[in-house]
């Protein structure tokens, strides 16, 4: 084990940096999410150029066939602009949910994705289903001439500006049954499809999605038919994980604003970092974003773990320290900043928003730690007389 | 960036099991895990048990009788002993007097002191605290004065972790009380048997003797006894107290709180209650970043990526807390039965008139009681935080 950078993850971490100190200040991204579908296309192609979009798909298909070490270097280091382009969809659960394609169908869209001709949106929550992986409402019909889906999903992340929806619906069995989902790529301009987009706090789009009879080729289906639900799940864990290095790049960020303005902001005659009750309201900040920098390494360390249930627990663990973190750190630093912080002209509240939102996707505080309880935690009492 | 679990680690894991297996007897285990302050006995047994293998000194270079683990072998060993039950090495010895005189001693010092150490046979004790220098250390004033090949000791020192136990104590004293407080000061190693010192107990909120305070009364202590030139002693402090956060975070007896917390709260059927579940939940997730943390201090040490966060007192202030956590819900577990002053006992069994309750009852209350001091020793928590403030924002 070891955590110092190789030559090339360095190599990567500091292209990204780059890119964001050249292209992703503030008022850049506040023009970006002025563009349509709220994020800038010439952004998506500046990625697609630098290879990011290709970085965890296979080699034979034109991927970079990166690891979840170099996914959590592109997040965390993207994260510090508070970006508004759809990589978590596209490359980060894009890359979990191909994995269980067959190699036709990586031939058919790897190139289109990493080329940034294809985004992706992953359609799977219902409006009923509150992170229940399992809970698919959504009907997936089999007939002689492909398949064809009728229901609805929820808050689909870019969905509105997606080319392509990754779609999960029930094939088989009831609701809430584990088996009987299926997944499928359907275009998202299919007859049939009626999206309806919102504006979220943290300055994404998310689109309500239905479908009406829209019809799927066979050769959209990915992976076996009602067998997708550990592909699910692994998506998801992906996503955490991203999401994790995503909230230690804001945490840096709003560090950093509140460090600086500390030390530059003058009130009673001085600056105010020379206060003790801000000096440990800053330093508690420290600690959490370190908690969260060391869980965002354990989360990709563990995105490899084969056994699913080991796998599954220290996800959650994650999602639970960052959720937790996340929003200390977001609170705190506008507290410290005093008024500026709750302006809209301020990145500051803008990180804030951010980190808030991240607990509410893909499972926020109270479910995680409920599902790590009754897995049955960390340490085992077996071995205990 | 190379996350991969190296399997020689779970095969070095499985040799500490089973040497815990032969070597560790149950008697001096269950006294381990009640929680109670280990007796010298049990010290002193372990410590020569450890030696035999050649393993009493994991974090020791090799050349003075470290066994040469890298940082995760000793993190492994140290969690396999605590989970086992494994009585404690003499820490002030072994953790941070020992690591001053390698890296500072003289030749002569070297070998007149750390062969003991290593063997089980000398105790060390701390004088740096003193009644009116706590946080304040540089304000020290047991004074140090130089007559011939001696100096003359006169002060007072307190907070002495097993100081009654000790065969030498190792001391901050004031040298040059002219010169600006950090300077004047020098780190003597004194024979704790020497004429003029007088040692009390100071009993702690868990009733038990493991502080002392420390009398001395014109105590005579050979010059070629103290560590590097006079007026470095302050350096020499700062970089004990930075080892003694280091280990801190304290993992392994998190882990091992959290085990018998988990044990208790089975017996009692409280994992079926949500709400105790998620509370449990909680100190679980935070002792995965702790070890995870742990861990990355530990190979980031002595690179530059250690610079870029004050990795000890993070760990100081997370590890003290959790212990403190951990320890709060051990008790609520307990429920009214954790109001019992269990004394501590030696024997296989509990004397005839001990007081009832359940088996795994004593010695709960008691560390929850001492663990208060977690986060007051080594600095207190609220310097912790000055000194990450300091990282942050400068001086």
């Amino acid at each position: 084990m070891n955590f110092a950078l190789s030559d090339d993850q360095r190599m990567l971490q500091d292209t990204v940096e780059r890119l964001v100190l050249r292209d992703y200040g503030f008022e850049q991204r506040k023009a970006y999410a002025a563009e349509p579908g709220g994020w800038s296309r010439q952004m998506w192609r500046t990625l697609a150029e630098m290879g990011l979009l290709a970085l965890p798909f296979p080699e034979a298909q034109g991927g970079l066939g990166g690891g979840a070490v170099d996914v959590l270097l592109v997040m965390q280091a993207f994260g510090k602009a508070l970006p508004l382009e759809p990589l978590l969809s596209t490359m980060v659960i894009g890359g979990a949910i191909l994995r269980g394609a067959n190699p036709a169908q990586l031939d058919r869209w790897v190139g289109a994705i990493a080329a940034g001709d294809m985004t992706l949106a992953w359609a799977h929550g219902e409006s009923g289903s509150r992170y229940r992986l399992h809970d698919v409402a959504c009907r997936a019909q089999h007939d002689t001439e492909g398949w064809v889906l009728d229901g609805s999903k929820a808050l689909v992340l870019h969905g509105d500006s997606a080319d392509r929806l990754l779609v999960s619906a029930r094939s088989a069995g009831a609701q809430r049954d584990p088996a009987g989902i299926s997944l499928f790529m359907v275009d998202a301009q299919a007859p049939g499809i009626v999206r309806e987009a919102s504006a979220t706090h943290d300055g994404r789009r998310a689109a309500d999605i239905r479908f009406d009879k829209v019809r799927v080729d066979e050769s959209d289906l990915i992976g076996m038919a009602g067998a997708a639900l550990p592909l699910i799940q692994s998506a998801t864990e992906a996503a955490i994980a991203a999401l994790a290095a995503e909230a230690v790049g804001v945490m840096d960020t709003a560090l950093a604003m509140t460090v600086e303005y500390l030390k530059t902001r003058q009130q009673f005659g001085g600056p105010i970092a020379r206060f003790q009750a801000l000096q440990h309201r800053a330093a508690e900040m420290l600690i959490a974003l370190e908690q969260s920098r060391s869980m965002a390494m354990y989360a990709a360390l563990m995105l490899d773990e084969p056994d699913a249930l080991e796998r599954s627990k220290a996800l959650s663990a994650v999602k639970v320290q960052i959720g937790q973190a996340a929003r200390f750190v977001g609170q705190q630093a506008i507290q410290l900043h005093g008024g500026i912080g709750v302006t809209d002209e301020y990145a500051v509240g803008h990180c804030h928003k951010r980190l808030a939102m991240m607990d509410l996707q893909f499972g926020d505080v109270d479910h995680h730690l409920a599902q790590f309880a009754r897995a049955g935690g960390f340490i085992s009492t077996e071995a205990i007389a | 960036m190379n996350l991969q679990r190296d399997p020689a680690i779970a095969a070095f894991r499985e040799e500490v099991r089973s040497f815990l297996r032969e070597q560790l007897p149950a008697d001096m285990a269950s006294r381990t895990l009640r929680g109670y302050h280990a007796p010298k006995t049990d010290m002193i047994a372990w410590t020569r048990t450890l030696h035999a293998r050649g393993w009493s000194a994991p974090h020791w270079p090799v050349e003075h009788g470290g066994p040469g683990w890298s940082p995760l072998q000793r993190h492994v060993f140290e969690e396999e002993c605590a989970l086992a039950g494994a009585p404690p090495t003499c820490t002030s010895a072994f953790s941070l007097v020992a690591p001053v005189i390698y890296t500072h001693g003289t030749e002569a010092q070297k070998r007149q002191h750390l062969p003991p150490i290593l063997r089980g046979d000398a105790f060390w004790g701390q004088g740096f605290s003193e009644p009116n220098a706590g946080s304040d250390l540089a304000t020290l004033r047991t004074r140090a004065e130089r007559d011939g090949d001696e100096y003359v000791v006169t002060g007072q020192k307190t907070w002495t972790t097993e100081g009654h136990f000790a065969d030498w104590l190792f001391c901050l004293v004031r040298t040059n009380p002219e010169a600006k407080p950090q300077r004047g000061i020098s780190f003597l190693l004194i024979d704790a048997t020497s004429p003029g010192i007088t040692m009390r107990p100071i009993v702690s909120i868990d009733d038990a003797h493991s502080l002392n305070e420390v009398f001395f009364d014109q105590v005579r202590v050979p010059v070629a006894n103290r560590i590097g030139d006079e007026g470095q002693g302050w350096s020499f402090g700062k970089l004990l107290l930075d080892n003694e956060r280091a280990f801190s975070a304290e993992v392994p007896r998190n882990k091992r709180m959290l085990q018998r917390l988990k044990a208790l709260a089975r017996d009692r059927g409280l994992i079926a209650d949500p709400v105790f579940a998620h509370r449990i939940a909680e100190l679980e997730v935070e002792l995965g970043a702790l070890e995870w943390m742990t861990l990355r201090a530990l190979s980031e040490h002595g690179s530059a990526a250690a610079a870029a966060w004050p990795a000890g007192s993070v760990l100081h202030v997370l590890g003290s807390e959790l212990q403190q956590k951990t320890g709060a819900l051990l008790v609520e577990a307990l429920g009214d039965r954790g109001v019992v002053a269990y004394p501590e006992w030696q024997g296989a069994e509990p004397p005839a008139d001990y007081p009832p309750g359940p088996h795994d009852a004593p010695g709960v209350t008691a560390d929850f009681l001492y663990r208060r001091a977690v986060s007051i020793y080594g600095g207190s928590n609220e310097i912790q935080r000055n000194l990450i403030a300091r990282h942050m924002l400068g001086a």
